[in-house]
């Protein structure tokens, strides 16, 4: 379960995040809709603990531990992952020896790339050259290795086409657990109760509602939380009368 | 020619070089050391072994087409497995055959500096490796130049003469005796590659804290011949200096200088690479991966391109590991016709946080982040290179990473 009470956060001195407070609960997808520059991106890197994010006060809490200061691989040594927007490339470091080092399960890494349709990609430098879509799925595959408690999801759909936002989805409901198969010796319902993995999932656009199950909402508009409910509700609503809503909503 | 020969050198004896530190060669010892003929190497003393093993030489000779290894001033080892290969000591091939001391001296100039004019004045010692038309060498030919007296200097000079067709991979590895505090060496080589042949040279130096290095090395690459250079210096030494120079004299001809630099505290290394692209179809690549962990590294390349239809590009990058380090990148192009396609790109900075900070986020703690971003930067991709090569040069290096953290 991740906890963030309080939170505010600044960047280079401005304050990008105030008085953030959200719960996570196993098993739950949270959407996180704002326009650009909202903060979306600054909440998640905050939550892994990237330099550069200030919290200026607030807690983050992982579990029941307090990881507000814990240094980024402690934090996903302790269940947190996060699928990049824009990951760097690093030249000389080939995909393959990266999926190893997140491979902490050992989990079947030629299976996972050929499902995510990148077994060809294993002996390129990471990143380098990969298109929108292939950046994605190395993201999500890096994720599904990592096999992360809490995974934090920045824009998987943006600058994807639509062939690869269908792999995509499925990546994300794998990766969450979110698949029942239809052999299942539970129930559904037992299923869902002892689902384990949360998702944090940044969208622009809410294409990826059309793929993956959400469970709860959220607006991030100019640094704070404006309002919370059920994801494709939030959405049509954004897609009716845009951000303009959220002023209003705040100045009521 | 001989004579005039000397009367060059003689004339550059105190003649400083365009680059790196002036060195008072009359500060070290000239007198030539002798050392007894080896024929199993593994018979050498520990710490000459552990050395010369060390600059990736194998004492056992297998998987090697040819040996040599020069102690101080005496070859004393030197084999031949592969008929059609043939390695000498430099003396040795010029009583033999007239044509060797025809090949010395035609690609460098004894009046080029203080150093190439003091290697002509003193005997020669050396390899010459010689590969005759058509053939190829099963395995790589190996060298070792071994430095052990103390304040000693070394002149080298080596010739490698690849007849038409033939394909040759030498490993040379430099290295110094632990009793060794100070040293000058001095490497003369010349190397020439006929038309449509293939010389890979890697050079390995493993030298110690107080040794200065001036190779002075020269390349004619005939029509259709193939010159691959791969230099790694990782380890702490005093000053190197070297500026090796390809002329791409046959059409469709290639040349690729790749060199793997670390800079420890105190170290100063000047190393670049000239190309002259001198007929239709020549190309050439330099490329340097340069690291400074307190030392200082000049990155030099220059390309020129003297003929249309040429081709080359030059690349350069470097990384500061410290905040005393300098590295300081000079690419070079000269266009002198129109058609000539020349390109460089340099870039030197220290390692960026995002990427730091990506590594971590998949579990791995900040040092090993830096660790694997620098192996990455290390690993330079070098076309048409046997995977025996590459391994050795990938050995050498993750032999020298372990003193980089």
């Amino acid at each position: 379960m991740l906890n963030i009470e309080n939170l505010s956060v600044k960047v280079g001195g401005r304050e990008v995040l105030k008085n953030i407070n959200l719960t996570i609960n196993p098993g739950e997808i949270h959407i996180l809709f704002g326009p650009n520059g909202a903060g979306k991106t600054s909440l998640l890197m905050t939550l892994m603990g990237f330099q550069g994010y200030h919290v200026t006060s607030g807690l983050i809490i992982l579990d029941g531990e307090d990881i507000t200061r814990l240094p980024v691989n402690e934090r996903a040594k302790r269940g947190l992952g996060i699928s990049f927007q824009r990951p760097p490339t690093i030249r000389g470091l080939k995909t393959a020896q990266l999926l190893d080092i997140c491979n902490q399960h050992g989990q079947d890494i030629e299976k996972l790339s050929y499902d995510l349709a990148l077994q060809d990609f294993m002996d390129r430098d990471i990143n380098y050259g990969f298109s929108g879509g292939e950046i994605k799925r190395s993201e999500m595959l890096q994720l599904m290795l990592q096999k992360p408690s809490v995974a934090l999801l920045d824009e998987p759909e943006s600058g994807v086409d639509l062939e690869n936002i269908v792999i995509l989805g499925e990546a994300i409901n794998r990766l969450l657990n979110k698949i029942i198969p239809h052999n299942a010796i539970q129930s559904h319902k037992e299923i869902r109760e002892l689902r384990k993995e949360s998702g944090l999932i940044i969208t622009h656009t809410g294409h990826i509602l059309n793929y993956i199950e959400a469970d709860i909402g959220h607006v991030l508009y100019n640094g704070k939380l404006s309002c919370m409910g059920n994801p494709r509700e939030i959405l049509h609503c954004l897609e009716e009368i845009g951000y303009e809503e959220c002023i209003r909503c705040r100045s009521n | 020619m001989q004579k005039q020969l000397k009367e060059l050198a003689l004339s550059a004896k105190d003649k400083p070089a365009p680059y790196g530190l002036d060195i008072d060669i009359s500060g070290f010892d000239a007198k030539p050391q002798r050392h007894m003929y080896q024929e199993d190497l593994s018979k050498l003393g520990d710490e000459e072994r552990k050395a010369i093993e060390g600059a990736g030489l194998n004492l056992t000779c297998e998987g090697r087409s040819g040996s040599y290894v020069l102690m101080d001033r005496s070859m004393i080892h030197c084999n031949i497995v592969q008929p059609g290969v043939e390695v000498m000591d430099i003396a040795d091939a010029i009583k033999k055959s007239q044509n060797t001391a025809g090949y010395m001296w035609r690609l460098v100039s004894p009046d080029a500096d203080k150093y190439t004019s003091n290697a002509y004045l003193n005997p020669p010692q050396g390899y010459f490796i010689h590969i005759l038309p058509g053939t190829k060498a099963l395995y790589p030919v190996q060298a070792c130049l071994y430095m052990g007296h103390d304040r000693m200097v070394q002149y080298v000079h080596n010739v490698v003469v690849a007849e038409e067709g033939a394909e040759l991979d030498i490993i040379t590895g430099c290295t110094t005796g632990s009793s060794l505090h100070s040293g000058l060496h001095v490497g003369i080589s010349e190397f020439y590659v006929k038309k449509g042949a293939k010389v890979t040279f890697t050079m390995i130096h493993n030298w110690s804290e107080e040794v200065m290095v001036r190779p002075r090395t020269a390349v004619l690459v005939e029509e259709s011949g193939t010159f691959i250079s791969n230099y790694v210096s990782m380890h702490k030494v005093k000053s190197v200096q070297m500026y090796p120079v390809a002329q791409m004299k046959g059409e469709n001809s290639t040349a690729r200088f790749s060199s793997i630099l670390v800079a420890p505290s105190l170290s100063d290394l000047d190393i670049g690479a000239k190309v002259f692209l001198q007929a239709k179809g020549a190309r050439a690549e330099i490329i340097s991966r340069a690291i400074s962990t307190g030392g200082s590294i000049m990155a030099r390349g220059c390309l020129i391109g003297e003929v249309p239809e040429v081709k080359a590009h030059l690349e350069c990058r470097g990384l500061l590991l410290s905040e005393d380090g300098l590295i300081h990148a000079i690419p070079e192009l000269v266009g002198k016709k129109a058609g000539v396609d020349l390109s460089h790109e340099a870039a030197v900075g220290k390692i960026a946080q995002d990427e730091i900070e990506y590594l971590m986020a998949r579990g791995i703690s900040e040092s090993e982040a830096t660790s694997i971003i620098v192996r990455g930067f290390l690993n330079v991709e070098i076309e048409g290179l046997s995977a025996s090569l590459r391994s050795e040069i990938d050995k050498a290096v993750e032999e020298s990473e372990k003193d980089l953290f």
